[in-house]
């Protein structure tokens, strides 16, 4: 692999509880990821995918380890970065021309031209006519477009992903998947996609890394050959999408189930 | 009743779609006349029965006044001024010490509760002292102000100030915190710098909250300004009730306060619409009390 776009070296992630101890949600994690790759990162509740988003984005700095992207180590929020959330991020004082237009308005470009991109991506997320809405106004199909023409409208090299779309209903969600892949294949961003359900991970990923139940480290990485360009409503019919799912699936199953049994315990 | 509620779901439902637009206006009109019918009615009885009580000497109007005295009490005022001089230069007086004093007090309010919120070490530092001042009833600040500042409408003014500054400060300072972390987060990754994290997310989040206090702050800034001037005062709405106590005019206390009342609401309209204007994006207000 060439020089990669992110990497994790030895990264090691601790929190402070309320109640004064140190909680590992990441141990001695290491991976990289590719320039133009789609890495989709699955795990068990609890597993640190979103701290590790956190990490590659500057909004956490590691406890140990080193995070580098495009060959810097990261000191704080980088330029390069894009960040879709997983609840709704979008300003809901701000139309949505004013939501897709923040980006540039904060990287300092007059409010003319910001507007005049801003009105290109939504188009291009299929929100024409939605301009002078107010996100609760929309749907949260609606709103997940905006926040994604909101954060891909800086051009990011870096897209990272928190479980973008686990809050819509599942017609929705395949739709948005499709078009996600669509402007991404656009961009060629490197992408790290976290979610928990396997099936979206290998519709959309070149990549699927494993994370174990917390404190969470790489347990497989899985190549997913499947050719593109893809149909996610349709690429899971096939044989190999199914011997992808049942070879990562054989891993991920007994940190759900740990997971889960920790889970139960601590509600005892 | 079930089957009353049942039949008249069904006539609800049943008009077609061409005339459903008509019958829902006129259904919303008709319960417009209801409510403001029973409005009216309920003034009605109120009033009526305070009115046919002291006729038929079950209510004693010299210590309880009685609605047509107090009527007659405003026109009075209306049209041959009261004691302290013409009835508007009254209620003038007043509204601009609570004016004033509301400006005011939202002011530094909104300043030192976004101040505070945003600063860790300034609201650390200075917590125990805002609480030990909240705690305190401030009307009794007052005579403090009347001693120094003196009977001009400044001492009215700081009273009102003090009173709305804690109101606002508390809920700026909870809407700078409740900001949504996600929101930051978002914010940052988009470019902020910290100004305009201030401007583009703290403030605008912030800014529900201190509009919801405005509503109470107004009302207290009207307790500030009467109570100031009952204290002391050479003009204003306190003094005219203070008058009435001391000359045994129930009519009067309570003439002033239906003037009071007129004013705390047409206050409350204005407030409500620059509140429609500024939170356009918002989908339902956050009120104290929404009725």
């Amino acid at each position: 692999m060439p020089s990669p776009a992110i990497e994790l070296v030895g990264v090691t992630k601790r929190f402070l509880t309320p109640s004064g101890t140190a909680y590992t949600a990441l141990r001695d994690l290491n991976v990289a990821i590719g320039i133009g790759e789609f890495c989709a990162v699955v795990g068990p509740t609890g597993c640190g995918k979103s701290t590790t988003l956190a990490l590659i984005s500057g909004l956490e700095p590691p406890s140990e380890g080193e995070v580098v992207v495009g060959g810097v180590a990261v000191r704080g929020v980088g330029k390069e970065v894009g960040y879709v959330f997983q609840t709704d991020a979008v300003f809901p004082w701000k139309n949505v021309l004013d939501n897709v237009a923040t980006g540039p308005r904060f990287r300092g470009v007059a409010r003319a031209d910001a507007e005049g991109r801003a009105r290109e991506w939504i188009a291009r997320v299929g929100l024409a006519g939605f301009e002078r809405y107010y996100p609760h106004q929309l749907s949260g199909g609606m709103r997940k477009r905006a926040a994604l023409a909101q954060t891909l409208i800086n051009e990011p090299r870096i897209l990272l992903m928190d479980e973008p779309f686990s809050a819509l209903d599942v017609q929705t969600r395949t739709l948005m998947e499709n078009e996600l892949l669509q402007l991404w294949s656009a961009t060629r961003s490197s992408v790290v996609f976290v979610t928990h359900d396997l099936e979206e991970a290998i519709a959309l990923a070149d990549r699927v890394v494993v994370l174990t139940a917390g404190p969470g480290t790489v347990k497989g990485i899985y190549p997913v050959s499947l050719p593109r360009p893809r149909n996610v409503a349709e690429i899971r019919f096939q044989p190999q999408f199914a011997r992808i799912y049942e070879e990562i699936w054989n891993d991920l199953r007994d940190e759900v189930l740990l997971s889960y049994e920790r889970s139960k315990r601590s509600l005892a | 009743m079930s089957a009353l509620s049942a039949a008249s779901r069904n006539a609800a439902l049943r008009p077609d779609e061409a005339t459903g637009e008509a019958a829902r206006a006129r259904a919303r009109l008709n319960r417009r006349l209801v409510v403001n019918g029973l409005r009216i009615l309920f003034a009605v009885v109120v009033l009526g029965s305070w009115e046919l009580g002291t006729a038929a000497g079950w209510i004693d109007p010299f210590f309880y006044g009685r609605p047509s005295g107090v009527a007659n009490q405003l026109r009075i005022w209306l049209f041959e001024g009261t004691a302290q001089g013409p009835l508007w230069q009254q209620i003038a007086t007043t509204l601009e010490e609570a004016t004033l004093g509301f400006l005011i007090g939202v002011g530094l309010g909104v300043i030192f509760g976004v101040a505070l919120g945003r600063v860790r070490l300034l609201a650390d530092v200075f917590a125990p002292y805002i609480k030990a001042l909240n705690a305190m009833p401030r009307v009794v600040l007052g005579s403090i102000f009347i001693i120094t500042i003196g009977y001009n409408i400044w001492s009215k003014v700081a009273l009102a100030v003090v009173l709305v500054f804690f109101v606002v400060f508390f809920n700026a300072f909870q809407g700078v915190r409740e900001v949504d972390r996600v929101l930051l987060a978002n914010a940052r990754i988009l470019g902020a710098s910290e100004r305009q994290l201030s401007t583009h997310v703290i403030f605008p989040s912030a800014l529900s909250w201190i509009l919801a206090s405005l509503h109470t702050s107004f009302g207290f800034a009207l307790v500030g300004a009467v109570v100031g001037e009952y204290l002391g005062a050479i003009k204003g709405i306190g003094l005219v009730i203070a008058t009435a106590q001391a000359t045994f005019n129930p009519n009067g206390v309570f003439a002033a306060m239906f003037l009071l009342a007129v004013v705390a609401l047409a206050a409350e309209v204005l407030l409500t619409r620059l509140e429609d204007r500024l939170v356009r994006w918002r989908p339902n207000t956050i009120t104290d009390v929404t009725i």
